[in-house]
């Protein structure tokens, strides 16, 4: 900390009062500038304040799965979880992970939590069905365009979707492609491939248009029309396609292929997630590419050689399945041969996020991990907003007898504390403020209570400083000198005092979670705001009112009265160099003032 | 306030004080009595814990003319488990549910929204399973163990290792304390408590820091003077810092008061009254620990010091021998007196 200074003054602020309330009152402008500038004047109001539900899930590790709770997968389940609860209509839904393996649901007041609760919930919205049509996601266009080489279609992030091995019906234009697919099941069509193959039958198929059987074309018609409005790359419209889909039914859906958005009109459900036992993605030695193997139950075994026993015999794109996730297509391989034995491999051109991710979906049946409810928080707006109200009136009471026992004690003195006190409250809210929009910090209950703890650790910092301030009037001091020699000491306690706060609120804020957090985090900010306040407020404010005749004087009511202060006579001696609380005599004679 | 003022002149001088330091073993059998009380009494009655730890949910229902008794009934019959029920200040009820599972917990919800005539939107309801606590209570633990190695490291960077060994003593002294009273006192331990005890952590150091800096910076150069011990030195530290750590723990526990009795007391906010409860507890035990036991500590450590030994020996050898010259012993020395400790004299006079 603070070497004891050599100079007969500090350096530092102390000569240049006037640069420091520049630089902190520019930036209490411009943080309530910007505060204005977003439109957004109040701090964003945690569930538990404004009313809501929030719902705490855990992710479980499997036994024999010791790594499955990653960052990767915590992230993969969020955006899941995301699209389920935003799917249901809910606004504003926010799904974030906190800690290594906890994520919080926060569903405002007026959704139907019931239905959010069981979606956020639920694992197994997995789904193979199989591909009666696939085309490009926006519209047909009314001049057909050629769909391009989806050959050359990256195997993109997020979606593992083997489909660039997969370039299915949609090298002829996509809107007769459409209606080929659904109604013309014997016309030629050239695609190119379908090189993504089971089993590790890897070898292109050259396809011809898929032969449709009737069923599939009484439900094709029906969602013909549909089929052709859809476009996929509208999110709206995603949204509302892989709404209420029950899986009995022939349905249409939306997926990624790459980075392109593509829509498929998909049979009915033959197996879902609950029939794969395991899957993953892995690399396979002998070709050195990377593959998704899954393995099912017995039950599903039996259900998914079936299907790929019907699939198999069909043409492209009707030998292709479509694994549905949530309304979803994350792939869509083909299949060339029944796959019976409850194994298969899904091959195509993965890499190795893809296909993990692909397999952690498989085997999980739709998140990544499986999570369990940890704690369910239902807030009403009526109840939520009496809890603030009590913490701010709670807050205010705090503040008040905090300003009285400063005025009582310190007399004029305690403005400097109370103004300090009042630049570090704005402060405080306007980033609270700004941190609600810039990274969705919610202002909560514990955070309240950080945020009125922090009135005490704010002016603790003064105290210190005031009475050092004092104990250099008591050694004779005239004010200016006692204020500049105060300084060097009070902010080594200062400075380590608030490192030491600042230490535990970053500690709680690391390992804990939930509530605690809230609370650590306004105790943290408070305590960093704490030591800019006095560095750059109190103390050059200190330093010019030490020029104003009221202080320097020792008025009474200053609070910096030498007399009630008991200040010794004006030393004889000049200081000696080099060490603390220097009297430079012994034999002083004792202050009797009313001793 | 004038009065305080001119103690604090006075025992900044060192005019009067208390001596902490001399009677050190008296508050060690104090604070050793009040730890193994709270040791005992967390063996004995144990820990009143929340439904966060054990599982279970807590509904809060509006404004009902339901009886608390009824209440009861209507809770234990929907849920099957033991149920407590409170009223509160607003009229509505508080009713808690231990060991029920968030996922029976809807229906009991909806069950008591019938039987109390209330509207189901309208009651709270937090829901918690058995293993949240549990992830909150070692959540907790992991904080504590490793925010002591790191106060402790810095501690010992920025004063000396017995300072952090001192200090680490006198916050795990806080912690005996407080979980004591709520042994004792059988207040419910909620994740609130444990935010507020966690929070002790850095409150309680900040005032032993503040005592430490000011011990630190009286104890510079002492080897070089033959008028004052190191416990000497110590306790006139305690004592020049005592207006700065009454008036720092006042400030702290002003607005922490205000949570408890405003925000917990008229207006049933849980979370307030937990964390300022255990805060409340915490802080005073704090204060106190700094001046008696934290200190204290720091003498008995450093009085092993070989060269605290010596100094010890010179001064009681130069009092001595101006005892037997006729003079006073406080004179004695005095040319020698390095201006740090010669803001006064020392806290034994009085």
């Amino acid at each position: 900390m603070a070497a004891p200074k050599k100079g007969r003054r500090p350096t530092g602020a102390q000569g240049r009062p006037g640069r420091s309330l520049a630089i902190i009152l520019i930036a209490m402008v411009a943080l309530t500038a910007g505060m204005f500038l977003s439109k957004q004047t109040t701090p964003r109001l945690g569930i538990d304040l404004a009313g809501g539900t929030s719902i705490t899930l855990k992710a479980k590790s499997e036994p024999g799965k010791p790594d499955a709770i990653n960052e990767t997968n915590m992230n993969t389940a969020v955006g899941i979880i995301e699209r389920r609860v935003n799917g249901l209509g809910v606004s504003e839904a926010e799904v974030q992970t906190q800690g290594r393996d906890h994520i919080i649901v926060n569903i405002p007041k007026g959704t139907n939590e019931q239905q959010a609760r069981e979606q956020v919930g639920t694992t197994a919205q997995l789904y193979f069905r199989p591909v009666l049509a696939v085309t490009e996601g926006a519209p047909a266009p009314p001049e057909a365009s050629q769909s391009g080489s989806p050959s050359a279609a990256p195997s993109g992030s997020g979606s593992p979707s083997a489909s660039a091995a997969t370039p299915s019906s949609s090298a002829t234009s996509q809107g007769r492609a459409v209606s080929e697919a659904l109604k013309a099941p014997n016309a030629p069509s050239p695609s190119p491939s379908a090189s993504e193959s089971k089993k590790a039958d890897d070898k292109a198929t050259p396809s011809t248009s898929p032969s449709a059987t009737s069923a599939d074309q009484a439900a094709a018609a029906a969602l013909q029309a549909k089929f052709a409005a859809l476009d996929c790359t509208d999110e709206a419209q995603r949204a509302a396609v892989s709404k209420n889909i029950k899986p009995e039914d022939p349905t249409l859906a939306c997926g990624k292929r790459g980075d392109a958005w593509y829509k498929w009109v998909l049979g009915p459900a033959q197996v879902d997630g609950k029939d794969v036992k395991d899957a993953k993605g892995q690399i396979d030695q002998q070709r050195g590419i990377w593959i998704v193997t899954m393995q099912f139950t017995d039950k599903g075994a039996d259900k998914f050689a079936k299907i790929t026993g019907e699939l198999a015999a069909k043409q492209s794109p009707q030998n292709q399945f479509a694994i549905v996730l949530d309304g979803q297509v994350i792939s869509d391989p083909s299949v060339s041969q029944a796959l019976t034995g409850g194994n298969a491999e899904i091959s195509g051109s993965f890499d190795q996020k893809s296909a993990m991710d692909l397999g952690n979906m498989l085997s999980y049946g739709a998140l990544p991990l499986s999570f369990q409810e940890d704690s369910v928080t239902t807030v009403t707006a009526a109840l939520g907003g009496e809890q603030l109200k009590a913490g701010l009136i709670a807050g205010a009471i705090g503040l008040a007898l905090v300003v009285i026992y400063l005025l009582a004690y310190y007399r004029g003195l305690a403005f400097v504390a109370i103004i300090s006190l009042i630049v570090s409250g704005i402060l405080t809210y306007t980033i609270m403020v700004l941190l609600g929009k810039g990274i969705g910090f919610a202002l909560n209950l514990p955070a309240v209570c950080g945020a009125i703890v922090a009135i005490g650790i704010t002016a603790d910092s003064f105290i210190v400083y005031f009475e050092r301030i004092r104990d250099e009037i008591r050694e004779g001091r005239t004010l200016r000198p006692a204020v500049e020699r105060a300084w060097p000491r009070a902010r080594r306690t200062i400075l380590v005092s608030d490192f030491v706060s600042f230490l535990a609120a970053a500690v709680l804020f690391i390992v804990t979670v939930g509530k605690v957090q809230g609370f650590a985090f306004t105790l943290g900010l408070t305590t960093l705001l704490d030591v800019v306040v006095v560095f750059l407020f109190t103390k050059p404010v200190m330093t010019l009112l030490a020029r104003t005749n009221f202080f320097a004087s020792g008025h009474p009511w200053s609070g910096l009265d030498p007399k009630r202060l008991g200040a010794k006579p004006p030393l004889r001696r000049s200081r000696r160099t080099g060490s603390g609380a220097s009297a430079a005599t012994v034999s002083v004679p004792v202050d009797a003032k009313e001793a | 306030m004038s009065k305080l003022g001119d103690l604090g002149a006075k025992l900044y001088r060192g005019e009067v004080g208390y001596d902490f330091v001399g009677k050190r073993f008296v508050w060690y059998g104090v604070s050793i009595l009040i730890t193994i009380t709270a040791i005992v009494a967390v063996a004995v009655s144990g820990l009143n814990m929340g439904i966060e730890f054990k599982g279970g949910a807590v509904f809060t229902t509006p404004k009902t003319s339901v009886t608390e008794q009824q209440a009861r009934e209507d809770a234990e019959k929907a849920s099957g488990h033991d149920a407590i029920v409170q009223k509160l200040g607003t009229g509505g009820l508080r009713i808690q549910i231990s060991e029920l599972d968030t996922a029976a917990a809807a229906d009991v919800k909806a069950k008591l929204a019938t039987d109390l005539k209330v509207d189901a939107a309208e009651i709270n309801a937090d829901l918690v399973g058995p293993s949240w606590g549990e992830q909150i209570a070692n959540k907790a633990w992991t904080g504590l163990g490793v925010f002591m190695v790191l106060v402790v490291i810095y501690l010992a960077i920025a004063f000396e290792w017995r300072m952090a060994v001192a200090a680490l003593i006198a916050l795990i002294h806080d912690l005996t304390i407080t979980v004591g009273v709520y042994a004792l006192v059988g207040f419910e331990v909620t994740p609130g408590t444990v935010i507020g005890l966690l929070t002790i952590l850095g409150y309680s150091l900040y005032d032993t820091v503040v005592v430490f800096d000011g011990l630190k910076e009286g104890s510079k150069d002492i080897t070089k003077q033959t008028r004052y011990t190191y416990s000497e030195v110590a306790n006139r530290s305690i004592n020049g810092t005592l207006v700065r750590s009454i008036n720092t723990t006042v400030v702290a526990l002003l607005p922490v008061g205000a949570l408890l009795f405003i925000g917990g007391g008229l207006l049933d906010a849980g979370m307030l009254n937990d964390i300022s409860l255990s805060l409340f507890v915490g802080l005073a035990a704090g204060a106190y620990s700094s001046i008696f036991i934290a200190t204290p500590l720091v003498v008995d450590l450093k009085e092993r010091e070989p060269a605290m030994k010596a100094l010890k020996k010179r001064v009681l050898a130069k009092r001595a021998s101006a005892e037997a010259r006729g003079e006073s012993p406080e004179d004695a020395g005095s040319e020698e007196a390095p201006e740090v400790v010669a803001q006064g004299r020392s806290g034994r006079r009085r």
